[in-house]
């Protein structure tokens, strides 16, 4: 075991010494070979080994993997810590396919003054996903802002009315410690790299090229592929993964972890339903005078704005607009930028709630609800989010759009995240929908591997999408409906908008219900 | 068609009032094959012509029977499945191209062996805790049956040795049927972990005769299409060795049993061919201990398997009243 750890820390050595290329498909190959005592064809013979400069050469007879994952990315990098951290499933040989450099293993990760704009919000659901598979202690080395109150504000202007709807939700409503957590994705990626090479038994390789072409075997019957004299190869029984690099691969089982544009799932011919949005997501930090605690959301007449705490007084930004408008922000000057948030935020749409008829009615009502139970954040008064200061870093704009695949699997592939599903980041819900599809995938593996079924088929990749995929669905409308309530603008149904969502305020299970769905701890949204 | 019922029926009524007697039946050995199987097997005979398709892994020849011989069969109605000759040559094309077309579905898991594949994860999550439980493995690691020889006893295809290939053991299938051992082998040869699988072409009773012995034997859905239950289950712990593991599967013969495998299975829902199961041969739990325990195997663990119509799914019960699963083992005679 130790002359095991040591052959694995000096091939650590060697990989940084090297630039990642050709050795780092080795790396994994050494691993392999000292493991398996040269039992498995797709270990490489000692002289390749030496051989660092030259383009490593499989043989045709070379076994399989059992896994080949493409795309190391946040729900890629989660899938196989996953699998390495599940006795079942930690003895399997793992591909990894992603040309991103960062998968190089660098040995230390540069923690930056300024937080990069690109953060994600991570569910309790996430955070007890990656606590299991031994991420999260990275994630809290570095940078990270736990939030326990969330404020939505659904401003109502129009018919001789102002007014400002709110929902103000708070953790303790479930019992609960923390709604969520904002963690940089740079983070996030980093902690899974660590969690995975410290505690990977699993075999892998990674593959630093992107993918340029799949077989997937079609399903003919045995007699038929017999009779094809495919069977010297094992290409008429597997996957058959093209590199842009020149390797080869095969594998048992794809898992398409690629991205919104997946080459895999188009590989697999696997069809979507796409619908962009006309929309654009703005990103970026700013910076404030006081420490923020407390997720903000608003939605304008243009889209939602989002003010989301990142730690050490700064705060992410997510505002989604129309394009041209989201270009124009972009090319801003930073002061003007934070003028621009700050009156997005707060400023600009009317009174605070309390005050005009409305104010006074909804507050009568609310004393009627205090029966059903107490909740704290229905007696909390509205809260001015805290105003902007500056604009710490450089502004990213992203298209928004909509992405179900009809199917998340066919024979030997299956997609996980975003290759599955997109939606609109107005409530945090993309990545962490990911993170359950990896989970959730490995889960099934593990199953599969106790009553040692083959990894690729079909009947075990289904009870994966029967998982997944309803749930995802769900989501997804709901959070679609969200979006489409919010982007007409008229007067009669801004106002039954504003009152309907801001009803939610005083009704205490309608809340938990809310904040136990949107955390992960509940898969539907009713009844549940 | 009208003679076809006619025959079922009566078969059907033999059964209900020879069921307390089988077992009696069964112990004549040489009167294995004219007992009160041969109007059954005249019935397979004729289904044989009409275009019902066999039971999967049927050791029982159909048309040419055998001479009784003590020393060769051991009361066992399994003969040289390569004497599958019939009548005429006609008949034989007619029967081996039948199987022909079965075994290429074998491993089409939309097929006519869907509700075989369906049950395999179930069947094989009791076979693993079983034997982990008995060889005292660890049943939480992906290899639990490292180094252990296993035999699969009608191994059709390959359904169930694969399976058992990959969780690590060294496995040898054995078919009375050629075809289904071709097919069986080259779907095996696909996969590199499956590769190792050794298959034969043979019954249990031959293995018996070479001394064969294995750690565990396995026989799955075979018993109630063998004609001589008894010897078969002795020829079964003939092959293990001393303290080895025996599990056998098959189907309970109640009412219930009746009309969930051949009135549902067979004729509404089509899941399985028509014929493919005689009632009259199914095995109550109480027989198979019996059968059992006469070959020296002390049943330990015993489960049912139920599917669930809604979900589409399988699970292990208590309730053995249609499928379920015995495992035993070999004592020292």
């Amino acid at each position: 075991m130790k002359s095991k750890i040591e052959k694995k820390l000096l091939s650590q050595h060697q990989l940084n010494a090297v630039a990642a290329g050709c050795l780092s498909r080795n790396y994994g190959r050494t691993f392999c070979s000292v493991v398996e005592g040269g039992e498995s064809s797709s270990c490489p013979k000692a002289e390749d080994k030496t051989d660092q400069g030259e383009k490593f050469e499989r043989t045709s007879k070379a076994e399989p993997y059992d896994i080949a994952i493409v795309g190391g990315g946040m729900v890629g990098m989660a899938f196989a810590c996953a699998l390495s951290r599940n006795p079942m499933t930690k003895h399997l040989t793992v591909a990894i396919i992603d040309n991103n450099p960062a998968l190089g293993f660098k040995t230390s990760f540069k923690r930056s003054e300024i937080p990069d704009p690109r953060v994600s919000t991570v569910t309790p659901a996430t955070i007890s996903f990656f606590r299991d598979i031994g991420a999260w202690e990275y994630v809290l080395q570095q940078r990270h802002a736990y939030f326990d109150k969330m404020q939505v504000i659904f401003p109502f202007i129009g018919l001789g009315l102002h007014w400002v709807g709110y929902t103000r939700y708070n953790a303790r409503d479930v019992g609960k410690e923390c709604l969520g957590c904002v963690v940089e994705n740079k983070v996030l990626h980093y902690s899974l790299l660590s969690s995975f090479q410290s505690g990977a038994e699993l075999q892998w390789a990674l593959y630093p090229a992107r993918l340029s072409s799949m077989t997937v075997p079609s399903p003919r019957s045995v007699s038929s592929r017999i009779m094809s004299q495919l069977e010297d190869s094992p290409s008429g029984r597997f996957v058959k993964l093209d590199l842009s690099d020149g390797n080869t691969l095969h594998a048992r089982l794809v898992v398409g972890a690629d991205g919104s544009k997946s080459n895999v799932r188009e590989m697999a011919a696997l069809k979507s339903t796409q619908r962009s949005y006309s929309q654009s997501a703005i990103i970026c930090t700013v910076e404030h005078a006081v420490e923020n605690d407390c997720a903000w959301q608003r939605f304008l007449p243009s889209g939602p704005i989002a003010l989301l705490p990142v730690g050490d007084r700064f705060s992410n930004v997510v505002w989604s607009m129309r394009p041209e408008e989201a270009s124009a922000h972009k090319s801003m000057d930073g002061d003007d930028l934070a003028k621009a948030i700050n009156r997005a935020m707060d400023d600009g749409h009317g009174p605070q709630p309390g005050s005009g008829v409305l104010g006074g009615y909804v507050e009568r009502i609310s004393s009627f609800t205090s029966w059903w139970g107490p909740s704290s954040s229905a007696a909390e008064p509205f809260r001015a989010p805290p105003r902007v200061t500056a604009v710490a870093s450089e502004r990213m704009v992203f298209p928004l759009s909509l992405m179900h695949a009809h199917d998340y699997v066919t024979r030997r592939v299956a997609l996980v995240g975003d290759a599955a599903h997109t939606v609109h980041p107005l409530a945090g819900q993309g990545v962490n929908m990911g993170f359950g599809d990896a989970s959730a995938l490995a889960k099934v593996i593990a199953e599969g591997v106790s009553v040692g079924t083959d990894l690729g088929e079909l009947t075990l990749l289904k009870r994966y999408e029967k998982e997944r995929k309803a749930g995802n669905a769900t989501m997804m409308a709901i959070l679609d409906g969200f979006q489409k309530a919010f982007a007409v603008d008229a007067g009669p149904l801004n106002l039954l908008r504003a009152a309907a969502f801001h009803g939610a305020q005083y009704i205490p299970p309608l809340k938990r219900n809310i904040i136990s769905y949107a955390s992960g701890d509940q898969k539907w949204p009713l009844f549940s | 068609m009208a003679l076809r019922w006619c025959l079922r029926g009566l078969a059907l009524g033999r059964a209900i009032g020879s069921s307390s007697s089988r077992l009696q039946l069964q112990q004549s050995t040489n009167n294995a094959l004219f007992s009160a199987r041969s109007l059954p097997q005249a019935l397979q005979w004729w289904r044989s012509r009409a275009d019902a398709p066999l039971p999967p892994s049927s050791p029982l020849p159909l048309i040419h029977l055998p001479p009784p011989d003590e020393s060769k069969h051991r009361g066992s109605a399994e003969g040289d499945p390569l004497t599958f000759s019939a009548f005429s040559s006609s008949i034989d094309e007619v029967e081996v191209a039948k199987f022909a077309a079965i075994a290429d579905t074998w491993w089409d898991s939309e097929g006519p062996f869907k509700p075989l594949h369906s049950m395999n994860p179930t069947r094989l999550s009791f076979i693993r805790s079983a034997l982990c439980r008995h060889f005292g493995r660890d049943p939480n690691c992906a290899k639990p049956l490292e180094g252990l020889k296993i035999v699969d006893v009608g191994c059709g295809g390959g359904i169930l040795s694969e399976p058992l290939a990959r969780m690590g053991a060294v496995v040898t299938g054995i078919d009375a049927v050629e075809k289904n051992i071709k097919i069986a082998n080259l779907h095996a040869e696909l996969d590199p972990v499956t590769s190792s699988i050794e298959y034969r072409c043979a019954t249990a009773e031959k293995m018996a005769e070479e001394e064969q012995t294995f750690d565990a034997v396995i026989s799955l859905e075979v018993i109630e299409h063998v004609s001589d239950p008894a010897g078969f289950c002795k020829s079964l712990g003939d092959l293990a060795v001393p303290d080895g593991a025996i599990v056998i599967s098959t189907i309970n013969r109640t009412i219930r049993s009746y009309a969930v495998t051949i009135v549902a299975a067979e004729y509404i829902l089509g899941w399985l061919p028509k014929g493919t199961h005689q009632w009259s041969s199914f095995v109550t739990p109480e027989e198979l201990v019996l059968i059992m325990q006469r070959a020296s195997i002390s049943v330990q663990e015993m489960a049912g398997f139920v599917y669930n119509p809604l979900t589409g799914e399988w699970s292990l019960s208590d309730d053995t009243s249609v499928n379920y699963v015995a495992c035993g083992i070999k004592r020292n005679p």
